[in-house]
């Protein structure tokens, strides 16, 4: 166990029935890092969050966080860590306030100063006004919002976050970010798991991605965008064609991969000059009628999409588009 | 960073005061906030007040025109404490269901990350289902008091009889949350309670004598702890008591039989309730 790190997961592994939840993953956090954790949805995610928040114990491996082993230790665990669950763990017949004050209370803090941080944190939140309103009625806003607040009453230093922005609208997703990043500043360690992108790329200093429980890349978002080759080159037919596919992987550094009906193409190449030319020329010389081409550094959906095997579906790429390209 | 790595020994500087006072915090705050819960649960709410209210009043005058107590008095007196034993018993659903509840939203999640004692989770359902059950107590007694009933024996004897059902009741509630712990849903959960309730409710000396049972059903009612309860209940408030003739020993002992009772089923739940809860809680 390495001192640096504040979470360290080694070779854990978790089965539920016939899934293998998780696959022997090893990660590690630096201390004041993020780290996102990203993958679809039934990758493993939340399971991960499990295990390290004493939740759920592995079936095999040891992880860490604070120093502590999260079986053996589970009791000195908690007392370092804050959670965000994926799923609302807010107690909704009681309002904002007291929500706030029961977690302090349980955190060990004497009833006075926990009345005091629910304020603070109230405030923090933009919460004020809501405050004393039961949180039955608060929006998916609100709730993520007092959720969060909730895993920050005892200024954990090590903080995890399951899915923070899954279901918000743009706005709210642009205010957790903020409050994401302020936290970091703050001195905390962040675990957060995704499925955007986008959202990986803006917050976190490492990712790592995960697929059917598996660990399939880790690194800072630059070198995983290396990882897939230096350039991509996209392709828009007018119509599908045949030999296309076999004209455009002459020029390219990896295999093509095809969508949209056989209209899309994309394939990993080296970057050098003359490219599309070369690309238009094949895709000329067989008869096939090109629409658009372009070349760009790959984006993490096309990192995600070469690295799983899984093109990304339509409404990620709408999502990340402008943000991650 | 490396300050916030806690060495070994930090863990061992809470003294076993801080850790018993702890506990305490923790269990006053859980059940601060069930009570909050009963208060904004309409549905549970009515089950120790109104509830009470109206089955006193329905059984007294409804079945009490048509019952003559055996061995004599009136059955306003006689039906209080089988009234007293039946709310108290029939409450304690509240119990399973409340902690099936807990277990099945994301509440549980929160409080299993949180550096609180486990146990406070059972704790302090227990407790406020014991306030619960004083609320229910108190309505059925100032219902009864209102159409008449009246205890005739000396204030201690009186107060013995309350403090026995609400022993009884909170032993039950253990065992209910036992049946909350083992149900897969808050639904199944009301399912297999009812499903114990209304034999231990009702096939006793609650609304009539168990004398004029077939034999059979006779001995299951002489034997159920709630009979005791309601015999013991009887016998301390001065009121007519026709199972004090019954030659089984926990109706001749109504006191000592309640009281076994109600420590067997409490030491039995409250270790089970621990297991249950743990291995629930260990997937
Ligand atoms: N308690 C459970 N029982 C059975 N299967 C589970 C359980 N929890 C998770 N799984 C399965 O394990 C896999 C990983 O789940 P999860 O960690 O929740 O993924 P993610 O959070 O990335 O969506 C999924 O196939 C899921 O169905
Ligand atoms: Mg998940």
């Amino acid at each position: 166990m390495n001192k640096n790190n504040m979470i360290e997961a080694e070779a854990i592994s978790k089965r539920y029935g016939e899934t293998q939840a998780l696959d022997r993953v090893d990660l590690e956090v630096a201390a004041g890092t993020i780290l996102s954790v990203l993958g679809p949805n039934g990758a493993g995610k939340t399971t991960g969050v499990r295990i390290l928040t004493t939740l759920t114990k592995p079936d095999s491996g040891r992880a860490w966080v604070a120093g502590h082993d999260v079986v053996a230790e589970a009791a000195a665990v908690r007392r370092k860590i804050g959670v965000t669950g994926q799923d609302a763990t807010l107690d909704d017949a009681l309002t904002g306030r007291q929500n706030l004050v029961m977690v302090g209370e349980l955190s060990r803090l004497r009833r006075a100063e926990a009345k005091r941080r629910a304020v603070e944190l109230l405030g923090l939140f933009e919460l004020e006004d809501a405050a004393d309103r039961i949180v039955k009625g608060y929006s998916g806003g609100m709730r993520r919002r007092l959720d969060l607040a909730a895993s920050l009453v005892m200024r954990p230093p090590v903080l995890f976050l399951d899915e923070p922005t899954t279901g918000l609208d743009p706005t709210s997703r642009r205010r957790m970010w903020t409050m994401i990043r302020e936290l970091v500043t703050d001195g905390a360690t962040l675990w957060l798991t995704t499925q955007y992108l986008d959202e990986a790329d803006a917050l976190a200093d490492r990712i790592a991605v995960i697929d059917h429980g598996r660990l399939i890349a880790q690194g800072t978002p630059l070198e995983l965008k290396a990882a897939i080759g230096s350039q991509l080159l996209e392709v828009t037919l007018a119509s599908p064609h045949a030999g296309a596919a076999e004209a455009i992987e002459a020029l390219a550094s990896g295999s093509v991969h095809i969508t949209g009906g056989g209209l899309r193409l994309r394939a990993p190449v080296a970057s050098e000059h003359g490219l599309v030319i070369s690309a238009l020329r094949a895709l000329d010389e067989i008869g096939a009628q090109v629409d658009d081409i372009v070349v760009h550094r790959p984006s993490l959906d096309d990192v995600f999409a070469t690295l799983t095997g899984v093109a990304p579906s339509p409404d990620q790429d709408e999502e990340t588009e402008g943000v991650a390209a | 960073m490396t300050e916030m790595i806690a060495t070994p020994a930090e863990l061992d500087t809470a003294t076993a005061l801080e850790r018993v006072r702890s506990w305490f915090t923790d269990v006053r705050v859980m059940t601060w906030r069930n009570v909050l819960h009963i208060r904004r649960e309409p549905m549970q709410l009515s089950d120790v007040t109104i509830q009470p209210v109206l089955f006193t009043l329905l059984f007294i005058y409804i079945f009490g025109t048509a019952m003559v107590v055996r061995g004599g008095g009136s059955y306003k007196d006689f039906a209080l404490a089988g009234l007293l034993m039946m709310n108290l018993t029939t409450s304690a659903v509240g119990t399973a269901i409340g902690l099936s509840s807990d277990l099945a939203t994301g509440v549980i999640n929160r409080l299993r990350t949180l550096p609180m004692s486990p146990t406070a989770i059972l704790f302090g359902r227990s407790f406020s289902d014991l306030l619960a059950a004083i609320i229910c107590s108190s309505f059925v007694v100032l219902t009864g008091l209102a159409v008449g009933w009246r205890p005739d024996a000396g204030a201690a004897s009186i107060a013995a009889g309350f403090g026995l059902a609400l022993l009884f009741s909170y032993a039950l509630t253990w065992a209910m949350a036992c049946l909350g712990l083992l149900a897969a849903s808050p639904e199944s959960a009301q399912g297999i309670v009812m499903l114990f309730m209304f034999p231990l409710a009702f096939v006793s000396n609650v609304f009539a004598a168990t004398q004029g049972m077939p034999a059979w059903l006779a001995t299951i009612a002489n034997w159920n702890p709630v009979s005791a309860v309601t015999s013991a209940c009887r016998s301390l408030f001065g009121n007519p008591n026709p199972s004090s003739t019954i030659h089984t020993w926990p109706m001749q002992h109504s006191v000592m039989a309640s009281l076994v009772w109600s420590v067997v089923i409490l030491v039995v739940s409250v270790t089970a309730a621990g297991h249950l809860y743990r291995h629930r809680t260990n997937s």
